[in-house]
């Protein structure tokens, strides 16, 4: 479904600066696959999503999504194919329009844009319908402006907005990380439900260990622009936090130095 | 009194045209196109040139409009592909029109006096029909003392504005025309919802110089001649439009908005019209009237919601005192 091969990007080559942001990633998901991806800040996760979407390029290496080579494709072409809710809850929702008109403007993700009208009567039922699933209420406010949310309700809406189009893949970068606990929770319960629901191929980034454990079927940790570990199924199930920093240990021989990975 | 308003009211609406535009690019797409100075005077300079090479008022009206779409483009692809700020491609637009408009006139100005124009071609239309009498005779009976000699302008530019205005709400209702709105509210986000947004901030620009043009095209057909500098501060007078009629009529949904800037065009055409009349104001202070039309504007309604506010928080402290002193 989604196939990496032998990605590598630097920052600033040839100056002091330089940062080896990846380094040979080699990385294949099976249609279906939900990998949560852990890493101390710094360790590339997030340029990984970034080079998948398209908004960055990288210096050599494919990105394959579905057999196709998507890697010459610029970021809104790419999008086709991608949902993605961003880190940041007002990212990934346009705040002085509507949330009907939001979702219009998701559902047109994977179609050409018309000059035909964005919300009709058949789609609001349909949005209305998709709203439900959220349980937030956010059904009877499809005229009330984007912007008049609260942060866990827009993030809640973006993930909506990403995934009922049922793109190939589905990258979820730190979505949770700017949430309250409780907030967060709820979005990583609708994430898993929503996942479930679409049987959608997922990558995401977590700072957050437990969720990371708790999600998913395979688990990839990255340091230092690689891929140090990678597990999935019975074993992934049977992972715990300590497990995973002695794991870190073990291969990098040094500690995983990053207070919100161990709190989380 | 009357046949002053009458004719603020008349050029407000034509020059709501140029406010609309300006309200697309300004409000809608978050960008502040000053484009607009040069393409107001590109749309009277091809209308005029053409008209007098003996093309039909329509269709020298219409290529204006597309003279101005060009120009309007030409500005988002400097800032999308050029890469160059939003302010810079609109500034080096306009002053690379200034050249080009003074190409298309071959001189400062073009006099249309004895040309046929939209406004004096349907005149003639008009006179046979006789509504002008039925008017003049209502405005007549309300005590006005002088008569407009033709109402066949104003209701011509009613139903053109008309037209314009619900052209522009259903196409900012479109799925183009969301993904146009979203790369002015988020571009990112519609970036990710795989709309090309370069593409969209073109035509979104092309489209508002376009009906900046047809008002200039239709401007100068009205006052009966081109010239050079006709486009000078335009874009100050589509933001006073645009501001003051957020300010009076509210931006509650998007067909509202465009009305209100509808209105707003035409209020301030009125305040000018007024202000003019006062004793110690020249013509030439037109400008600085409009500067502090905007200032007001801009200023006045974050100060009444501000004592408002300091009016309600008043009151509920008195309460609270109130239900104190009972208790």
């Amino acid at each position: 479904m989604l196939h990496l091969n032998d990605i590598s990007l630097t920052f600033n080559e040839d100056t002091p600066d330089e940062k080896k942001a990846l380094q040979d990633i080699d990385l294949t998901l099976e249609k279906g696959d939900f990998v949560t991806v852990i890493g101390s800040n710094g360790a590339g996760k997030s340029t990984l999503m970034n080079v998948i979407s398209g908004s960055l390029k990288p210096d050599i290496g494919t990105v394959k999504i579905d057999d196709k080579n998507v890697t010459p494709l610029p970021e809104f072409r790419r999008s086709n194919y991608i949902g993605r809710v961003f880190q940041d809850p007002m990212a990934g929702t346009a705040p002085s329009m509507t949330i009907e008109e939001n979702l219009a403007m998701a559902y047109a993700r994977n179609k050409k844009r018309m000059l035909r009208i964005g919300v009709n009567k058949k789609r609001r039922e349909l949005f209305r319908e998709y709203l439900l699933t959220l349980n937030l209420g956010l059904e009877d406010r499809l005229n009330a402006k984007v912007g008049l949310l609260s942060g866990g309700e827009r993030q809640a809406l973006s993930l909506l907005m990403a995934t009922f189009t049922e793109p190939n893949i589905l990258l979820l970068d730190e979505h949770t990380a700017a949430l309250d606990p409780s907030r967060a929770e709820l979005i990583t319960k609708l994430t898993g439900d929503v996942v479930d629901r679409f049987h959608l191929t997922t990558l995401m980034v977590t700072h957050n260990m437990q969720q990371a454990l708790d999600l998913g079927n395979r688990l990839v940790m990255m340091d230092k622009g690689q891929i140090i570990f990678d597990v999935s199924g019975i074993e992934k199930q049977n992972l715990t936090i300590e497990k995973l920093l002695h794991e870190f240990k073990r291969i990098r021989g040094e500690q995983l130095v990053n207070d919100r990975a161990v709190l989380g | 009194m009357f046949i002053s308003m009458f004719g603020a009211v008349e050029s407000g609406i034509i020059y709501a045209l140029m406010a609309l535009g300006v309200y697309l690019s300004f409000r809608v797409l978050d960008f502040p196109d000053l484009t607009v100075d040069g393409s107001f005077v590109t749309g009277g300079a091809v209308a005029a040139i053409s008209i007098i090479n003996g093309v039909p008022p329509i269709l020298a009206t219409l290529l204006a409009a597309i003279a101005g779409f060009i120009a309007g483009s030409i500005t988002g692809i400097l800032n999308t592909k050029g890469k160059i700020n939003p302010l810079l491609s609109g500034i080096l637009m306009m002053i690379a029109l200034y050249s080009i408009n003074l190409r298309i006139m071959g001189r400062p100005n073009l006099p249309l006096l004895n040309e046929s124009t939209i406004f004096n071609s349907i005149e003639s239309f008009w006179e046979k029909v006789g509504i002008d009498q039925a008017l003049n005779g209502l405005v007549g009976v309300m005590g006005a003392e002088r008569l407009p000699s033709t109402w066949s302008v104003l209701i011509l530019m009613i139903i053109v504005t008309i037209i314009v205005k619900l052209m522009t709400d259903f196409y900012l209702r479109t799925e183009v025309g969301l993904a146009l709105r979203a790369t002015g509210d988020n571009e990112k986000m519609i970036r990710s919802l795989s709309a090309n947004t370069d593409n969209l901030k073109i035509t979104g620009l092309g489209i508002s110089n376009s009906l900046v043009a047809l008002s200039g095209a239709l401007v100068s057909q009205y006052g009966g001649f081109a010239d050079l500098s006709m486009g000078i501060g335009m874009i100050v007078i589509g933001l006073a439009s645009v501001i003051i009629g957020e300010a009076l009529f509210g931006k509650k949904t998007i067909a509202r908005t465009t009305l209100a800037v509808i209105g707003g065009a035409i209020v301030y055409r009125i305040v000018v019209t007024l202000a003019l009349r006062v004793d110690f104001l020249e013509t030439g202070d037109m400008k600085f009237i409009t500067a502090s039309l905007v200032i007001i504007a801009l200023v006045a309604p974050r100060m009444i919601s501000a004592r408002k506010e300091q009016k309600r928080r008043y009151r509920k402290q008195l309460a609270l005192n109130n239900k104190a002193k009972e208790a």
